[in-house]
């Protein structure tokens, strides 16, 4: 501790620390190692079997080529939204920015079956898609439209406060220096963006490549077409085979704390950007 | 260049910023615009830009209708008073980007912009600072860099808002200098936005004192200074004391006691208000001598000025007045706190109510 | 001046401003495709879904949504996601405000990896969140022996649930404190110091006023993930209708047994309890 030989002005230090590292290391920290233990319990050739079988590979594919997609798709819309929001006004305005925030709220198996009713052949939306040869529901398309739904507030809810805090004198000085709207939203407004944007993608990805509850409704589950990674997991657990679903959720975990390492970055990045020096 | 603006009229819902106004900026001029706080000088100085649009009137650049030209097209060069920098440019970039951002057909070349960028950086004097980025610069070279930027799309008008404000005093009085300087050597119609009278008396060939949307004055800085047409421009250009007393011939009435002041156009017996600089009100000991009452408080001795603060007695109880003298006077007469005397102004500037009601 | 500008922000609609600014607004119909695309991606993706949860439970009418929530399976389901929300809320809100303190209000050296720590269970898939709590306490985990010989059950019980409910929602209301309570600084709890308060005197009259909204925020976002919570708990919970059935796997169960409405009618039974 740097600063411990200093005398603190305000209480509660030792106590705060200690409880959050305790509890953290309890509910968290701990029960995840057990899962790198049992996996290095493993022997290499059994690990190296499960994780690359090709049913686990084909769920590798779609589970992070899909997140990937909601993800960028989340990036654009997701930054339209957040533009709408804070530069316009439009009747229902208000109840537009709370409903943003539903795929938080809304349980996501309720979301899944919603989305399924919704894109099914007899569906609202998925009655008007049939006709023209698209298949959303039970296929990799229902992955995307519902790792699309629990997406959107991790992009929105990031860039809004950073364009909400967005100096309006650059966009002034800009066009005073005779750029168009357009060379002014390219050179000026979105390299501020930059981090908020990439940071909302890198949260977007990390929630959509874990996902569970939203998908399985609607994916399906067709053997090497559209079975997610965590479902290799639950169909592992089902047949008992713990080592099975431990080395795959190694390989996710991994996963999980690459982007993560990611996100802190990212993060970082954006309060040097934004900090208030220039 | 010159700037005509007639009867701009500008509100923030309720809240009148410019109040029908009408102002001629004279070509090659640098021009102040003087007020306090909320007096809508910025607001003017973003009409004149096209940042903000007018509610009504016209703004004239060069005796030609700009009010439906686009910022983009005005050539009007702006300097924020934050800078506005982009934070994620090099110094370089920043300077580069007006000209990076014309149409192809009249974008100079790599070289040629490369050229431009390093003329104007050795203009400001920071050509060695080319690829640091904003944040590594300080307040000075930040202003310096906003203002090489600003030059380089060739402005017909250079407009400044509170291009010192941010700074710190010793940093803000070596940018005026060379502020003024730089305007010497370019003769760039100028316009900038200040709230310290001396910052504007001191750099402006001419200042435009506004208050509440309107303008008071406009004058050389000799001119508002030595003959302020109101007692706002008269208590906003230095320290005042205030007397309020009646017109009679050859000077005022304070609370009974005559004070000798200048004719004007105010009728007799009428409601007036004078004004005395703290240098421009003398200090009697004698009681016998005429004078405002007053009782000496506290004496300040800072190098070679004295300040004395005194407290109206009798007919102007309550009253507090500010004097300023040598300190070799104050030495030779050594006034002390308690004492009775007599205040004599030198100078006293007489304005009717007239000329203050609703403004000041 | 800058005083009077931000007041005129604060009084006027920003948006309305800098939709009056030339500087700061797009040509009408650049500005009319951006909210076409925006608003019409929001009515796809967001609106739609919540009507169909309302108009598909009272497809079969008031009586069967009725039905379907008070037949008892549906109100053990019910009882047990609340009482698991009952419990990992103010668990994690002890958490939240504990963590908040120590990192804006101290430094100390491994800060930055602590807070992402605390983010670890929102990238951590919640399959995987159960699935670690299999691993530790049932037959086959680390624990399992101990706790079978003491009859103690865990896993495919309602500790379990409980737990890897706790787990998803570690960081909710710490992610919604920090941040605030970094930008609010520590000046104001420094000057309850000076004057002679107390540590929990502090927290109480300077701390908590400040944070109260963020705080209720958080709470009900980790209260709304806590009752929704599917994949964590589906792993754990064993499935054991009437007993360890929360909400959301109840409607899974009604749903792959093609009762539509019932299902819905169970999914649209959330908002009430939760606001």
């Amino acid at each position: 501790m740097k600063s411990a030989t200093l005398p603190r002005v305000l209480p509660g230090f030792t106590l705060s620390l200690g409880y959050t590292i305790s509890y953290l290391s309890l509910i968290v920290l701990i029960p995840l190692a057990a899962v790198f233990i049992k996996t290095a319990a493993m022997p290499l050739d059994a690990f190296w079997q499960t994780v690359t079988a090709p049913r686990v590979l084909a769920s590798y594919r779609l589970s992070f080529g899909m997140a990937l997609l909601a993800a960028a798709i989340n990036s654009v819309f997701g930054l339209l939204l957040a533009w709408s929001l804070v530069r316009y006004r439009f009747p229902g305005k208000k109840l537009v920015d709370a409903l943003v925030d539903l795929p938080f709220a809304l349980p996501t198996a309720v979301a899944g079956i919603a989305l399924t009713a919704l894109y099914a052949g007899n569906g609202w939306i998925g009655r008007h898609l049939e006709p023209l040869g698209i298949k959303v529901a039970f296929g990799p398309l229902g992955v995307l439209v519902a790792l699309v739904f629990i997406g959107l507030p991790f992009v929105v809810r990031t860039v809004q406060p950073v364009l909400e805090d967005l100096d309006t004198e650059l966009e002034e000085a800009a066009t005073s220096l005779g750029a168009h709207r357009w060379q002014t939203f390219r050179h000026v407004i979105l390299p501020a963006l930059q981090p908020a944007l990439m940071t909302g993608f890198a949260l977007a990805f990390a929630r959509a490549v874990g996902e569970y509850g939203s998908v399985i409704f609607i994916a399906g589950n067709i053997p090497m077409v559209s079975e997610i990674t965590p479902l290799m997991i639950i169909s592992k657990l089902e047949q008992y085979d713990y080592r099975g679903a431990t080395a795959i959720a190694s390989v996710m975990l991994v996963v999980s704390f690459l982007l993560l390492l990611a996100i802190n970055g990212l993060q970082a990045w954006q309060a040097k950007r934004s900090g208030r020096s220039a | 260049m010159s700037i005509q603006v007639q009867n701009i009229h500008k509100a923030f819902g309720h809240f009148v910023a410019l109040d029908d106004l009408s102002l001629d900026f004279p070509s090659g001029e640098l021009v102040a615009l003087l007020g306090p706080s909320g007096c809508g000088k910025t607001t003017l100085l973003r009409v004149i830009a096209g940042l903000e649009q007018a509610d009504s009137g016209k703004v004239l650049l060069d005796g030609e209708d700009a009010s439906d030209t686009h910022v983009r097209e005005r050539q009007v060069g702006f300097v924020f008073q934050h800078y506005a920098l982009f934070r994620h440019m090099t110094v370089f970039d920043n300077v580069a980007f007006g000209l990076r951002m014309k149409p192809r057909q009249e974008r100079p070349s790599e070289a040629e912009i490369k050229r431009k960028v390093h003329e104007l950086l050795q203009l400001v004097q920071l050509d060695w600072l080319a690829d640091r980025f904003p944040a590594q610069l300080s307040g000075g070279q930040r202003q310096r860099i906003a203002l090489a930027r600003a030059l380089a799309v060739e402005p017909r008008v250079l407009l400044l808002d509170e291009p010192f404000g941010a700074l710190d005093a010793k940093v803000r009085k070596e940018l005026r200098r060379w502020l003024r300087r730089l305007h010497d050597e370019l003769h760039i119609t100028s316009i900038f936005v200040t709230h310290d009278q001396e910052e504007a008396l001191e750099v402006a060939d001419r200042v435009v004192l506004m208050n509440h949307g309107m303008v008071e004055q406009i004058g050389t800085p000799d001119e508002v200074y030595r003959h302020p047409a109101t007692s706002f421009v008269y208590g906003f250009l230095g320290s005042a004391n205030r007397f309020e007393g009646r017109r009679t011939a050859g000077g005022i009435d304070v609370g009974g006691t005559r004070l000798a002041a200048q004719a004007d156009h105010a009728g007799e017996d009428s409601e007036v208000v004078a004004f005395v600089r703290p240098h421009e009100l003398e200090i009697r000991l004698e009681q016998q001598d005429a004078g405002i009452p007053a009782r000496i408080t506290r004496v300040l001795s800072v190098g070679a000025l004295t300040r004395v603060e005194l407290e109206g007695s009798g007919s102007q109880d309550g009253q507090h007045y500010d004097v300023e003298l040598p300190y070799e006077t104050w030495h030779a007469q050594t006034f002390t706190a308690g004492q009775q005397v007599r205040l004599q102004p030198r100078a006293l500037r007489v304005f009717t109510h007239n000329e203050t009601a609703g403004r000041a | 001046m800058s005083a009077t500008v931000s007041n005129l922000y604060a009084q006027h609609d920003r948006a309305a401003l800098l939709e009056s600014r030339q500087a700061t607004r797009e040509n009408p119909w650049v500005k009319a495709g951006i909210l076409v695309a925006a608003l019409g991606f929001f009515a796809v993706f967001l609106l739609l879904p919540l009507a169909v949860v309302f108009v598909e439970a009272l497809a079969k009418g008031w009586g069967t949504y009725l039905e379907a929530l008070t037949e008892p399976d549906a109100r053990s389901a019910i009882w047990l996601t609340l009482s698991a929300a009952a419990i990992s809320v103010p668990l994690n809100l002890v958490f939240g405000v504990a963590a908040a303190w120590a990192i804006t209000r101290f430094e100390f050296r491994g800060k930055q990896l602590l807070i992402t720590l605390i983010d670890l269970p929102f990238s951590v898939s919640p399959v995987v969140a159960g699935l670690v709590y299999v691993l530790v306490f049932s037959n086959h985990g680390w624990f399992g022996p101990w706790l079978s010989e003491h009859d103690i059950k865990i896993i495919f019980a309602i500790p379990g649930i409980v737990l890897a409910t706790v787990f998803v929602t570690v960081p909710f209301i710490a992610r919604e404190l920090i941040p605030l309570m970094q930008a609010q600084g520590r000046e104001e709890e420094e000057a309850a110091v000076v004057l002679g308060a107390r540590g929990w005197q502090v927290f109480w009259h300077v701390t908590l006023p400040n944070i109260r909204w963020a705080l209720l925020y958080g709470v009900i976002l980790s209260n709304a993930r806590a009752m929704g919570e599917f994949g964590a708990v589906s792993v754990v919970s064993g499935h054991i209708r009437g007993e360890t059935n929360t909400l959301p796997l109840h409607v899974e169960i009604l749903y792959n047994e093609y009762n539509f409405a019932a299902a819905f009618a169970v999914a649209r039974c959330w908002p009430c309890w939760r606001s």
